[in-house]
């Protein structure tokens, strides 16, 4: 392999082109690294805490002894309350954009409204919520407040997904639908929604494991209690908000690396299944 | 004639559920500015974003906002994230795009979408009780510092950029590579001059999304700091504490009340704006790249 490349004459191209190859491949080895260095420092670090009374009992002195089960609770009624708020009109947003939208003003208007929500930091979205859901609306710190504000951080992440997922099923199969006979909604519910069903699903997951964990939103509008919620409007702290007391304010670090391993096992839980959902259905009409 | 209502009215709700995005960013900055809009009036833009001394809560004398110290501390450790996560994100985009096996490939990207999935808080918390120790005992200060603040970012960074570029290496042409190794030119060659440069706008738009996410990141950056509001002295010292605008909304907004609380959203109005302008940038640049590559 003599080659026409003309480097500065010190190293032939072959050395270069494996001296480079080396240093690609140890730069993706100590990517890999940094990743299973955090996850294996804290479970490590954690595990010795997580255990029955930790994951089921409540918190004594702030934190600092007993368990979280008020704060697992928390989270997931917040996570509950993101998805089905975001689920329904993010899909119906898709639904819109991929199968009714013409290329006008509105459609272009409602793209970048997507894309802008998508840019807003978290804080903003914490700030916001505060401001409208906690005061002005009057919900309080609560979990109503909390999960509507994740809604607006999970929204343009399940347009993205369904809108990718509902435009990857074929013309072919809308065409026979329509030719007959059957109306504009009775393909796009009939038949369109069940192919695009996996994809939907994967994304709606994805995007409420990704909201979950910003503190950010959560410290200004679910409130800190650390009482077992009875409402939607009784106030809640996430685990994610959990932690970051017990670490800033110093009050228990073992505490911190074992919610953080509980944090870490529930957004993991939920990466999984949305790839199982999408091992299991497969990609009926993959793009790929 | 019902069906054809029936039909109407599904547009219609499917036209609202879609309209409701905007509605939200809309609803954003009018509240944004409800609040914060008369601390901005009275203080004046100019004095608020480059006043150098932040003191809402005056003992004796007039309060003063002035949050120049903490526009540059946004800068400081976004810029910091980016010296460290470009190379190493670029690397392993080219990696996974050029010359990992399948199962190099399959790992390494599952390992990025976990890495994703990390709750920034849990990065902040490593980071206090590994990276700020660590900082202070082999670099000397008191370990909240840019640096710290810029690796915890970066860690943050890496997957999004590596996705991100991965993507924009694999859109390049296969004719691109295939004439330059034609031509006899080595991988790693042909890597560098030729598919690069092809992919050069859509890896621009991925570091300009990278700056804007960690501009907006609070958590992770907020542990470790160290959130004191000056610039650090001298202006290339890394080891020196700053407040990025984030940090001093999540810090303050729980105890802050009247002008110090309306002074706390007009910050969130300058994250925004500043935010959104790196948004804006990124799509500009890869839509400049639909024009022109393809």
């Amino acid at each position: 392999m003599t080659a026409i490349t003309t480097t500065n004459g010190l190293v032939s191209p072959a050395t270069s082109d494996r001296a480079a190859k080396v240093g690609l491949w140890a730069s993706a080895v100590l990517s890999m690294a940094i990743l299973l260095f955090i996850i294996g420092y804290i479970v490590i670090e954690g595990i010795s805490v997580v255990n029955i009374p930790f994951l089921l009992g409540s918190p004594v002195l702030s934190g600092a002894k007993g368990g979280i089960l008020p704060a697992i609770v928390g989270t997931i009624c917040l996570m509950a309350v993101t998805l089905s708020s975001a689920v329904p009109i993010g899909v119906g947003a898709a639904i819109y954009l991929a199968e009714y939208a013409s290329d006008s003003v509105a459609t272009r208007t409602i793209t970048f409204g997507v894309e802008c929500l998508a840019g807003v930091p978290s804080i903003v979205i914490g700030l916001f919520g505060y401001a409208f859901l906690v005061i002005y609306l009057g919900f309080g710190f609560s979990i109503l407040s909390g999960g509507l504000a994740l809604m607006a951080m999970a929204l343009p992440w399940i347009v993205r997904t369904s809108e990718e997922a509902i435009k990857a099923v074929p013309l072919t199969v809308r065409e026979g639908s329509l030719a007959l006979g059957a109306t504009k909604w009775q393909t796009v519910s009939r038949v369109v929604l069940p192919s695009a069903i996996p994809g939907i699903v994967t994304g709606a997951i994805l995007g409420v494991g990704k909201a979950i964990g910003e503190a950010a939103v959560l410290m200004f509008t679910a409130g800190s209690s650390l009482l077992m919620p009875s409402s939607l409007f009784d106030p809640v702290r996430a685990l994610p908000y959990h932690i970051y007391i017990l670490a800033s304010e110093g009050i228990s670090n073992p505490m911190a690396y074992g919610s953080s391993i509980v944090l870490l096992a529930m957004v993991l839980a939920i990466n999984l299944g949305a790839i199982a959902i999408q091992a299991h259905y497969g990609r009926r009409y993959g793009r790929n | 004639m019902l069906a054809k209502t029936r039909e109407k009215i599904i547009e219609t709700v499917l036209f609202l559920s879609a309209a409701t995005a905007i509605t939200i960013v809309l609803l954003i900055l009018i509240f944004l500015l409800k609040e914060g809009l008369p601390i901005l009036m009275k203080v004046g833009v100019i004095d608020f974003c480059l006043g150098m001394t932040w003191n809402p809560i005056a003992i004796a004398g007039e309060p003063e906002y002035g949050i120049f110290p903490m526009i540059m501390g946004s800068i400081y450790v976004a810029i910091g994230s980016l010296i460290l996560a470009v190379p190493l994100g670029l690397a392993c985009a080219v990696f996974l795009a050029e010359i990992a096996p399948a199962w190099a490939r399959f790992s390494l990207k599952h390992a990025i979408e976990l890495l994703v999935g990390i709750p920034s808080v849990v990065l902040g918390f490593v980071g206090l009780v590994l990276l700020v120790p660590f900082v202070r005992d082999h670099f000397g200060g008191c370990g909240f510092s840019i640096l710290a603040g810029s690796i915890v970012l970066a860690v943050m960074a890496l997957p999004r950029i590596i996705s991100v570029s991965d993507d924009a290496i694999r859109s390049v042409p296969r004719a691109y590579k295939e004439a330059s190794l034609a031509l006899g030119a080595t991988h790693w060659y042909t890597i560098k001059k030729v598919i690069l440069p092809s992919a050069r706008s859509g890896i621009i738009a991925a570091v300009i999304l990278a700056m804007g996410n960690s501009i907006g990141e609070t958590m992770a950056v907020l542990m470790v700091v160290g959130s004191v509001a000056c610039l650090p002295s001298p202006l290339y010292d890394v080891l020196d504490p700053v407040r990025p605008m984030t940090s001093n909304i999540a810090i303050e907004m729980s105890y802050a009340t009247g002008d110090h609380a309306q002074a706390l959203f007009a910050t969130g109005i300058v994250l925004f704006v500043m935010v959104g302008m790196m948004t804006w940038l990124s799509h500009k640049v890869l839509k400049s790249k639909m024009g022109t590559a393809r």
